[in-house]
């Protein structure tokens, strides 16, 4: 249930609307507020705005970093609006906890503003008629809009919006049920393709991402960071870097308290008048380091405990039927293990921060995907009201999960509150990778016991990853959280009778983050591994086989389990196996399955995997040279995620997945010796390049009216299972461990 | 110490460090964000621009380097979308976040320049160097194709 209302075009919106401006709100209400909506305070997080002008500005909350949001989010309110698009202006959202959650991540800005975006679009264009009808004393029932226009039916008369916005700003807000939405036949820009909104700005170079903002005065500063979490500095002799031209000063940076949460990582600052003098600056500093209680971690050692542990019972997450007895009756079972090892973001734009404190008030300009975490870690560190920190929000050059922890802008803040003058805090790309919030490595141990058909009677999944919450409590959280589990792991969606999902203890030895994807990447990859390991082993055609686990079309029931579905009622986005099926059926069609047989260094692999409430299959062929090189002629993914308001953007998003994937699949490891991260820069943290990832790509969108879902994320686990199971068609060599590209494949 | 260029059609000096590599004079010095910082060692080609028309990476090319040479930016290629690797890009939607494109389309805008008919294989020869993380290489491709066809057609597409 949402709410829309008049507002004065003052208050926290500042000058982005000017005076005689329809101003509008709308607010979504959580579910669990739904009950007491009355006493509910009223906060909008969408606000729309109708100039005398014409112009239509609609305002932001969310961040856009590649996936569309600033296009596709004002596509809803221009549509019920009637708005003309070339008229619609985005203005960028400073940070609010009056707006709600502004945390663009988790794959949800479509579908949890769909509606109230469509209604705050739908309120406006009620009012526009009044106003009409009341200027031309006509009943609102004789009026209808064209393009941006009031049109009087039996006169013709019209009246374009900007002419009407002044009066119509006066009227009382519409109840919901007199401001119907369209008929979805009716969309006008829903369900179509629409440029990007800021196409032109990024290729003329004018677009301005948080690397390119600038204030008058600042100076700029390079963080040397401790090099193990959780490290100190012992002694710092600057001398030579205070002989670098250009460099003004050295600060040190206070280590964090534990745990480390978006807190600054310490170490010494080196404070230049640009950015290449703090640099070099950096580079001629001679910093003893305490290296802390993380001195000792070894990310292979690390990996043993992980295996070792996931090989011994854990915390059952889900169980049906009886696992032990099966396995006890069927005598001998089939097991495996996989791995993933950490991941880093390495978005294209490196970290950075703009930050100005001065009169008790800091006013920050960055590249985040959470703006009311800046002002969060910012008031914190500073120990200001929230209310004082101005986050504004550029462009992001990339996010991927990195840019919703604000450690960075921190860094920024605090050193301006010591200079007493603004700050850039710009990172390199060493030490993006080297300090991330990483995602987490983990290991799986997976059994089961099948019947003569290779159908499995029982069927035990274990993983053991150190979870999220570890950089929020490094001294509790060890065990996974609901919401990670339910990430391919809880909701595995096969129809096995005796199936118990379980999860072991690891505790962190650095900053575990969320990453395009998460949890869904080393969950989906075993469990849609093992699947066609069993289909192989059972001398069965992979893709009936994956049907057959699929079972019969049903929703999942996980009413004993912690499940939390994306944060979604369960009601509206149910594990529905049938849409899986659908998906698995129809990649199987484009694609062809079976027209082609693997064998002889081609392969063909498939895989299928919900998350963020969205339903993929993917089948990829790959090709394994004589040297064991891998090549990817070709990626058929079908996609079903519900209502699509931007198709383009949307086969872009599974595209776009598909090479994230390639990354991951490939090359993609961070690993650490004594304490410290070993990889530092694109060329010992490779990503796909242009002339390494799938030649062909083919994205599928099911036409659907069901409630609209994710998209940034839902491509990429898929993708990644079925490119090994590809592997093994093509070579026999089963991928257990990520990344393919360190092993021998022919 | 003052180094003289060509910077986008216009004459410039600058008065800084001779080894400060050409992206931080450009994005300090000059205001020219445009052309973007992704790695520092020629890795990714974010900050790709061209020197006498041959793309670059500007964060490893020391600024005194390019004395009396002719550097082109993101900025200078053509300011109202005019130019075929512009208008090709536009129509392809290629960008996702967008922050990679400028050297793209600076890298693709070399190539063009003396591969009149690229193919696929002189595409991927001439773009690996460009990374983008978003993934958008299958619209590259398929926007530098139509560059192509865009400027055989003198400019009409």
């Amino acid at each position: 249930m949402n709410r829309i209302e008049r507002v004065s075009r003052r208050g926290f919106l500042g000058s982005v609307f000017s005076a005689g401006a329809l101003v509008l709100a709308g607010r979504v209400l959580q579910l669990h507020a739904e009950t007491s909506s009355k006493s509910v305070t009223f906060q909008p997080n969408v606000y729309l705005g109708i100039e005398p002008t014409g112009k239509v500005i609609i305002v932001a909350h969310r961040s856009e970093m590649g996936t569309g949001n600033r296009t596709s989010l004002p596509m809803l309110v221009a549509d019920e609006l009637d708005a003309d698009w070339k008229m619609v202006t985005v203005e960028q959202a400073i940070g609010d906890p009056r707006y709600g959650s502004q945390n663009t991540d988790g794959s949800h800005s479509v579908r949890e503003f769909f509606d109230v975006l469509r209604e705050a679009g739908a309120s406006g264009r009620v009012m526009l008629i009044q106003a009409a009808a009341q200027r031309w004393k006509v009943a609102p029932t004789e009026c209808e809009t064209a393009l941006h226009t009031v049109v009087h039916r039996p006169s013709g008369r019209r009246l374009a919006y900007g002419e009407l916005a002044a009066a119509a700003s006066k009227l009382p807000v519409p109840k919901k049920e007199d401001a119907p939405l369209k008929a979805r036949s009716a969309w006008r820009y829903v369900g179509k393709d629409m440029h990007l909104y800021d196409l032109a700005d990024i290729c003329t170079g004018k677009a301005i991402y948080g690397m390119d903002a600038h204030i008058d005065g600042m100076v700029y500063a390079s963080v040397e960071h401790p090099p193990v979490l959780g490290g100190k500095v012992k002694s710092c002799d600057d001398k030579e870097a205070l002989k670098v031209a250009g460099v003004h000063q050295t600060i040190p940076i206070d280590p964090f308290k534990p745990p480390p949460a978006f807190q600054p990582l310490g170490g010494v600052a080196v404070i230049a008048d640009n950015t290449w003098s703090a640099f070099q600056g950096r580079k001629k500093l001679n910093i003893v380091w305490d290296s802390g209680p993380n001195a000792e971690y070894d990310s292979t050692q690390y990996k043993d405990e992980l295996r070792s542990t996931a090989r011994k019972s854990g915390h059952v997450i889900r169980n049906e039927g009886n696992v032990d007895e099966a396995f006890a009756k069927a005598g001998q079972a089939i097991e495996a293990e996989y791995y993933v090892p950490l991941l880093a973001h390495a978005p294209m734009e490196p970290e950075v921060a703009v930050a100005d404190v001065r009169d008790g008030k800091v006013t920050i300009w960055t590249c985040t995907q959470n703006p009311q975490a800046v002002q969060a870690i910012v008031s914190a560190q500073l120990s200001i009201p929230k209310e004082n920190v101005i986050c504004h929000v550029t462009l992001l050059g990339g996010g991927f999960g990195r840019k919703s922890k604000p450690d960075y802008v921190a860094e920024a803040a605090v050193l301006s509150k010591k200079l007493g003058r603004p700050v850039k805090v710009v990172w390199s790309r060493e030490d993006d990778i080297k300090f991330g919030y990483f995602n987490a490595v983990a290991a799986m141990y997976m059994k089961a016991a099948v019947s003569e058909k290779g159908r499995p009677e029982a069927w035990l999944q274990r993983s053991v990853f150190p979870p999220i919450p570890s950089t929020f409590d490094d001294v509790n959280a060890v065990y996974g959280d609901a919401g990670h589990l339910g990430q391919g792991w809880t909701d595995v969606p096969f129809d096995i009778s005796n199936l118990r999902v379980e999860n072991g203890p690891a505790r962190s030895h650095v900053r575990i983050g969320w990453l395009r994807s998460v949890a869904n990447i080393y969950h989906g990859f075993a469990v849609q591994s093992f699947a066609d390991e069993l289909a192989h082993r059972a001398g069965r055609d992979p893709l009936e086989y994956l049907l057959e686990l699929i079972g019969r079309d049903r929703v999942l029931d996980l009413k004993n389990t912690s499940y939390t579905n994306y944060g979604a009622s369960y009601d509206v986005y149910p594990v529905d196996t049938a849409r899986l099926r659908r998906v698995t059926q129809m990649v199987a069609e484009k694609a062809q399955w079976g027209k082609r047989k693997s064998g002889h260094r081609t392969g063909f692999g498939i895989a299928a995997h919900r998350s963020f409430l969205t339903y993929v299959a993917t089948i990829v062929e790959v090709e394994v040279t004589d040297q064991g090189q891998v090549h990817i002629p070709r990626v058929d993914t079908v996609v079903d995620a519900g209502t699509i308001v931007n198709p383009d953007l949307t086969r872009a998003q599974f595209e776009g997945a598909v090479v994230f994937g390639t990354s991951v699949a490939r090359t993609g490891e961070i690993t650490a010796t004594k304490g410290a991260i070993n990889q530092s820069n694109f060329n010992n943290y490779p990503v796909a390049r242009i002339n390494e990832v799938p030649r062909q790509t083919n994205v599928y969108l099911v036409d659907s009216t069901a409630p609209p879902a994710g998209v940034g994320e839902p491509g990429v686990p898929p993708f990644i299972a079925a490119f090994c199971n590809a592997i093994f068609a093509a070579t026999g060599t089963r991928i257990r461990d990520l990344p393919v590209g360190k092993q021998k494949l022919v | 110490m003052a180094i003289t260029f060509t910077l986008n059609g216009g004459r410039q000096t600058v008065n800084v460090n001779p080894q400060t590599p050409l992206l931080w004079v450009l994005r300090d010095t000059l205001g020219l964000t445009g052309t973007k910082f992704g790695c520092g060692m020629a890795l990714c080609g974010a900050c790709t621009v061209q020197i006498n028309g041959n793309a670059v990476r500007s964060c490893v090319t020391q600024v005194s380097s390019v004395a009396g040479k002719t550097v082109t930016t993101i900025e200078g290629l053509s300011a109202d979308l005019s130019h075929p690797v512009q208008r090709a890009w536009m129509a392809e939607d290629v960008p996702q976040c967008g922050y990679c494109q400028s050297g793209q389309i600076m890298a693709a805008a070399s190539l063009l320049a003396k591969t009149a008919k690229p193919t696929d294989a002189d595409i991927s020869e001439a773009l690996r160097g460009n990374i983008c993380r978003c993934g958008t290489y299958a619209q590259i491709r398929r926007a530098v194709h139509r560059a192509a066809e865009i400027k055989a057609g003198g400019g009409k597409a």
